[in-house]
């Protein structure tokens, strides 16, 4: 079965392009990596509003904030490694404590960057970003998804992180799916009532190929596309607990602090004891390598996720 | 000449008056920064009470000069001279780092009226500056940015980056106050990692660079007029400063840089602060 791909990226630099007439106020800053995050689409259409900022990710970030500051709805791109770890101060006193109106959008999050290995695949973004007070985290999982959440960025005020994988990603949603999408409101494209699989991003897609290989086998999965992983839907993972006998979470992530450790406080805090187990990078630096080997022996992939489904069925 | 003199010998007076403040606040909060709060006092009383296009009535005017206090831990002399101006009220300054109050330990933006960005980890504010003045050119205005540095603080590797980046973008309606008071917590800025040629250094990265006494306040004014005047570059201003400024034993003390005068120093101080202002009052 041959599925429609795009790539987030290009919805995101497409995006950016597209909405720059609606929002005249928004600014989009890179540091040297605009073909690859895609921003160079925004800055062909709009060269005064486009800022390149060089190898330089500190500058560019509180540069972000300077021009936030004066209204404007400042757009910062790099890889996830770089708009995150090596910036955290920066995003922490500049964008989050100053609640900045400033969206620090990532490429290349997650393992499957691949060949470039553990120095550019990012796991830990997501626990850096969700442990800020005032931040938004948002993982699109696919290009229709992530134009409808890049507008849903410019449009909201605040401070937000997103970030998308580096490859082609199937399309999963319609445009009509898409129509009442909410940040901190998550998706449910399959339904199901044995288990419960929270996925994000690029993990989504490995979700609902798991729905298929566990439906095969007799069992029903409830997907859930958790693209808003802060405020989380705290609500939806109530209702899963209540309709569904196990929840797995999936992540192209640390099973430390990422959606997994999310859903899991969710879930201590209501004193829930659902079988419950965390797909994820099991705390580790990973390695060169196709994305596809990768997830395998990292074992994030659609297979894993049903072996973990199956297991925790038959507690 | 004669109405020169007394505009600045006025100023002179708001110095002294800030610098009370400050000692005033740091007894009472039993903890801050009185060094590099006093060696800032005279640039900063030249920009907000003579140089600066400001109106504290509505501290989110678009069309305001920005001040960035990049050295955040000189909070107290910015609080000070914002509550003089009346952007609030100066009894807020006896509750400095108090809890349920509003001034922060280090300044907060969201908070504290006429506080442009939240500061206190070092090395941000020119990077924060520089989006200002993109802004500004972006929008055609006409305001101008103002970035107070310490020298100590330009060990930090993103000032260097903003640097470039304020060259390269040519921001000459950028420009950065260097408080060169040649001390650092862990001692002389020379022996901690040194920083000269300082001039060489900001020359280098595309910088038109002014150096005067930084506690002259004519001297301070006249940079920043030529400052506004030159074009296609940013200019950066070294102020020549004494750390502790106006208090003679806090003077070039580096044991003063984080710590709040007790109950003694707080009194000998205060008495300095009183002599210095009976003697401006009675000069000619």
């Amino acid at each position: 079965m041959n599925k429609a791909m795009a790539n987030p990226r290009d919805a995101y630099g497409e995006t950016l392009a597209e909405i720059g007439d609606k929002y005249p106020n928004i600014v989009v800053l890179d540091a040297d990596l605009s073909k690859s995050t895609k921003t160079i689409l925004f800055a062909k259409k709009y060269p005064q509003r486009f800022f390149e900022m060089g190898i330089a990710e500190a500058n560019m970030i509180s540069t972000a904030a300077g021009l936030a500051s004066t209204g404007k709805i400042a757009f910062a791109s790099t890889f996830a490694v770089f708009a995150t770890g090596r910036v955290y101060d920066q995003i922490r006193m500049d964008v989050a404590y100053s609640q900045a109106n400033v969206k620090v959008f990532a490429t290349h999050g997650g393992i499957s960057v691949g060949k470039d290995g553990a120095s550019h695949q990012m796991i830990e973004d997501i626990a850096l970003m969700r442990v800020l007070p005032n931040m938004t985290v948002i993982t699109p999982s696919d290009a229709p998804q992530t134009k409808r959440l890049v507008e849903l960025m410019a449009q909201t005020p605040g401070p937000m992180y997103a970030r998308v994988g580096r490859a082609n990603a199937p399309i999963i949603y319609t445009k009509e799916d898409l129509a009442s999408l909410q940040l901190g409101k998550g998706l449910v494209p399959r339904e199901g009532d044995d288990v419960t699989i929270i996925a994000c991003g690029t993990m989504v897609d490995q979700a609902l190929d798991a729905y298929t290989r566990l439906k095969d086998k007799g069992i029903t999965a409830r997907i859930v596309d958790m693209h808003t992983i802060k405020p989380l839907d705290t609500a939806l993972i109530l209702d899963c607990v209540k309709h569904t006998n196990a929840i797995l979470t999936a992540e192209e992530h640390s099973i430390i602090g990422g959606l997994g450790s999310a859903v899991s406080e969710v879930l201590a805090e209501h004193a829930s004891s659902i079988p419950f187990y965390r797909i994820g990078v099991r705390d580790m630096f990973c390695e060169s390598g196709e994305p596809e080997e990768l997830l395998d022996k990292y074992e994030l992939s659609a297979p894993h996720i049903v072996t973990a489904a199956q297991h925790l069925l038959k507690h | 000449m004669a109405k020169q003199q007394a505009f600045l010998k006025e100023l002179d007076l708001i110095a002294v008056k800030i610098r009370t403040h400050i000692i005033e606040m740091l007894y009472r909060a039993k903890s801050g920064h009185p060094g590099g709060s006093l060696s800032a006092v005279e640039a900063m009383v030249a920009l907000y009470f003579h140089h600066m296009h400001i109106n504290p009535k509505n501290p989110k005017d678009p069309d305001r000069d920005r001040f960035i206090l990049s050295k955040g831990h000189a909070a107290p002399t910015l609080y000070a001279i914002l509550a003089e101006l009346g952007y609030f009220h100066t009894d807020e300054l006896l509750y400095l780092r108090q809890i349920n109050h509003m001034l922060q330990g280090h300044p907060v933006c969201t908070h504290i009226p006429g506080v442009e960005a939240s500061t206190g980890s070092l090395g941000h504010g020119l990077s924060f500056g520089n989006g200002v003045a993109l802004a500004g050119n972006l929008d055609k205005k006409t305001y101008r940015v103002y970035v107070l540095l310490g020298d100590g603080e330009t060990d930090e590797g993103q000032i260097w980056e903003a640097a470039a980046a304020a060259s390269h973008y040519k921001l000459d309606n950028l420009c950065a106050l260097l408080d060169r008071n040649y001390l650092q917590i862990d001692g002389n800025t020379e022996d901690v990692m040194k920083l000269e040629s300082i001039r060489r250094r900001w020359e280098a990265f595309g910088w038109n660079v002014i150096e005067v006494n930084g506690h002259n306040i004519g001297e301070i004014i006249d940079a920043l007029l030529l400052a506004s005047d030159h074009k296609h570059q940013p200019t950066i201003i070294i102020l020549n400063t004494v750390k502790g400024k106006g208090v003679s034993f806090m003077e070039n003390n580096i044991d003063f840089h984080g710590v709040a005068p007790n109950e003694m120093e707080y009194k000998l101080a205060m008495k300095e602060l009183a002599e210095q202002q009976r003697a401006l009052e009675a000069a000619e």
